[in-house]
């Protein structure tokens, strides 16, 4: 078994590839859509792993960061001549990180809650500017009704080329993946996590800990602006939904189902939320369950049937397995929402 | 006559209507093991976080090989030189042993920013970490979580970390506090070992005489935020102010004013 390991990721690569082939030819569109979510989902949890998990901080306004990617998305497809994909991405790029990295420099000088509330009004700030009915605004954000009808380039069009599309979101959550992983193993990295353990230490140590939590902040961001945009192609429209506080739940709720600080476990968390979200919604579980049993309702229900019997998250559970201790959500929240003593 | 490695000022620090530190002015020699005593409550730890970086004094200046360094901030400490171990045990929980004292060396170094590098590819950190744990004596446990260390080897680990970031000065802040009687022989004997391979210059923080009457070059005690006596070991000893400090009324005097022993913490 031990052994087998290495092998884990190709496994796991091979069957999201082969998925699509595996469903009835009537209903494979259709999951492949679900799927095409849930790749999308799980690059934005792991962006907020990285921040939460691995570098001690906790945003409640990462809805701001993956708007901000849709949004410049949306904008620039929906001009008169769009600017070609490539330019796209790069400006949803520069666009992520200086957002990550202004939302940083405004909140960062405090810590713990403070920072989370920071993050949070920043963010509803985004989501009432565009939500607006402004005579000035709405031309740009569409106010209400969001931006519809984007063209999309033909050749990702996911109307037209669903699976070609379904491989594309695949290939960016995986190698997006392995850029997360390599950062947390990479010197830097290492510096983030030194800074969730013990901040004060770190700075003794002689590590300036704002640049280090301003870079965290500012990738952080760029990898959820980048599922943004995704999410704007695959949709072909952007709403102000996507600022939504709902939407930093969201990112939250999958990251402590999964268990914070994995970065495959917030992915995983994403397909349960989204699976599960299916299942509840589907013909057959809204015939079986009784009508005032609201689908939200059973979500809540189950979610705190998780975090009761999995309280490191799913990962948590299956280090259990072999044998190996995790710290339980509640804990690493608690650490994380302390704020620093300033000297 | 060796250089002045650290010199204050009149320095000087009060927290509210508290002087906690009053006009204190040392100077400390290269390659010197100096040592600051006197009662809880005497200023010695905000002396300490003054020159480490930790708080800024009110007023007052310090001096690190011959350039002014007051009011820096404190992760710009470790680049010039100056380390310090702190008196109540601040480490990376969650982290190995091996991470803690890894972390601590690649701080001086020039890497931190290789973020497309696997940390494991920088060798001089791991190995100049593995020489730390090795001066400290905390081998065969390199792989165990720091939160699950016992507390004199979380004070050991203390040490490695500011042994791995190697300062020309080292700050001891009360290295044996909290440790088991039993136990701190084993970590004195580890000081007097810095003290002998000379690549250090010490300053030690004790509220205990016995610790530092032997290995110290240099003694300032302190009372009530200001120096009461500067000398040698011997001189300090044969000091009847000194005595009377520790042993008369003015210790007295201390234990039974408690608030002056609430600001000699770390802040």
């Amino acid at each position: 078994m031990q052994r087998l390991r290495p092998l884990l990721p190709l496994v796991a690569i091979g069957g999201l590839a082969s998925l699509p082939f595996a469903f009835a030819a009537d209903t494979t569109r259709f999951w492949q859509g679900v799927f095409i979510q849930i790749f999308i989902l799980a690059i934005y949890a792991l962006s907020y792993d990285l921040l939460m998990g691995y570098t001690g901080m906790i945003s409640f306004g990462h809805a701001l960061f993956f708007g901000a990617g849709g949004y410049t998305a949306a904008i620039l497809l929906r001009q008169a001549e769009p600017p070609s994909m490539l330019i796209v991405i790069a400006a949803v790029i520069v666009v992520g990180a200086t957002i990550g990295a202004a939302v940083g420099a405004l909140s960062l000088r405090v810590s713990g809650v403070y920072f989370s509330m920071i993050t949070l009004a920043l963010a509803e700030i985004a989501f009432i500017l565009f939500k607006a009915d402004d005579p000035k605004l709405k031309p740009i954000t569409g106010g209400e009704i969001g931006l519809q009808g984007i063209v999309v380039p033909a050749a990702i069009d996911a109307t037209t080329y669903r699976l070609r599309f379904y491989f594309l979101t695949l290939a960016c959550m995986v190698g997006l993946y392995y850029a997360a992983r390599r950062l947390i193993n990479s010197p830097t990295g290492r510096v983030f996590v030194a800074i969730r353990e013990n901040e004060p230490r770190a700075t003794a140590l002689g590590y300036n800990t704002l640049h280090f939590k301003l870079l965290a902040t500012a990738i952080s961001s760029t990898i959820a602006a980048l599922a943004g945009m995704l999410m704007v192609l695959y949709e072909k429209s952007a709403s102000f939904e996507m600022l939504s506080v709902n939407l930093t739940i969201q990112a939250l709720l999958m990251t402590i189902i999964g268990g914070i600080g994995t970065l495959i476990g917030p992915m995983l968390g994403a397909a349960t939320i989204r699976l599960l979200d299916h299942g509840l919604k589907g013909e057959f579980m809204q015939a079986l369950l009784p009508a005032w049993l609201r689908p939200d309702l059973v979500f809540g229900i189950v979610y705190v049937v998780l975090v009761l019997f999995f309280p490191a998250g799913l990962m948590g559970a299956i280090r259990k397995l072999r044998g190996k201790t995790s710290r339980s959500s509640v804990e690493r929240l608690r650490q994380a929402m302390k704020p620093k003593a300033e000297s | 006559m060796p250089n002045v490695l650290l010199k204050t000022e009149h320095l000087s620090r009060s927290f509210g209507g508290l002087q906690a530190v009053r006009d204190v002015s040392i100077a400390v020699e290269e390659g010197s093991f100096h040592s600051v005593i006197g009662p809880n409550g005497a200023g010695k730890t905000t002396f300490f976080n003054m020159i480490s970086g930790a708080i800024k004094p009110s007023s007052g200046k310090v001096f690190f090989a011959g350039n002014e360094i007051t009011g820096l901030p404190l992760h710009r400490m470790i680049h010039l030189g100056i380390g310090r171990a702190y008196q109540i045990t601040s480490l990376f929980p969650s982290l190995s042993v091996a991470e803690n004292v890894r972390l601590a060396a690649q701080a001086r170094g020039r890497d931190t920013f290789k973020f497309w590098q696997h940390s494991d590819r920088f060798e001089r950190y791991h190995e100049r970490a593995q020489a730390a744990l090795k001066l400290v004596g905390l081998r065969g446990v390199e792989q165990v979580l720091a939160s699950a260390l016992p507390h004199g080897d979380k004070r050991k680990l203390e040490l490695a970390l500011l042994l791995a970031s190697e300062p020309r000065l080292l700050l001891l802040d009360e290295p044996t506090a909290g440790m088991a009687a039993n136990q701190v022989p084993e970590l004195i004997e580890i000081i007097q070992q810095l003290r002998q391979s000379g690549q250090h210059t010490i300053i030690l923080v004790e509220h205990r005489m016995d610790v530092v009457m032997s290995i110290s070059d240099q003694i300032t005690v302190m009372h009530g935020g200001s120096v009461l006596a500067e000398g040698t070991p011997q001189a300090i000893a044969a000091d009847p102010r000194v005595q009377q400090a520790y042993l008369g009324e003015l210790y007295d005097d201390v234990l039974t004013q408690p608030h002056e022993v609430a600001h000699d913490t770390n802040s």
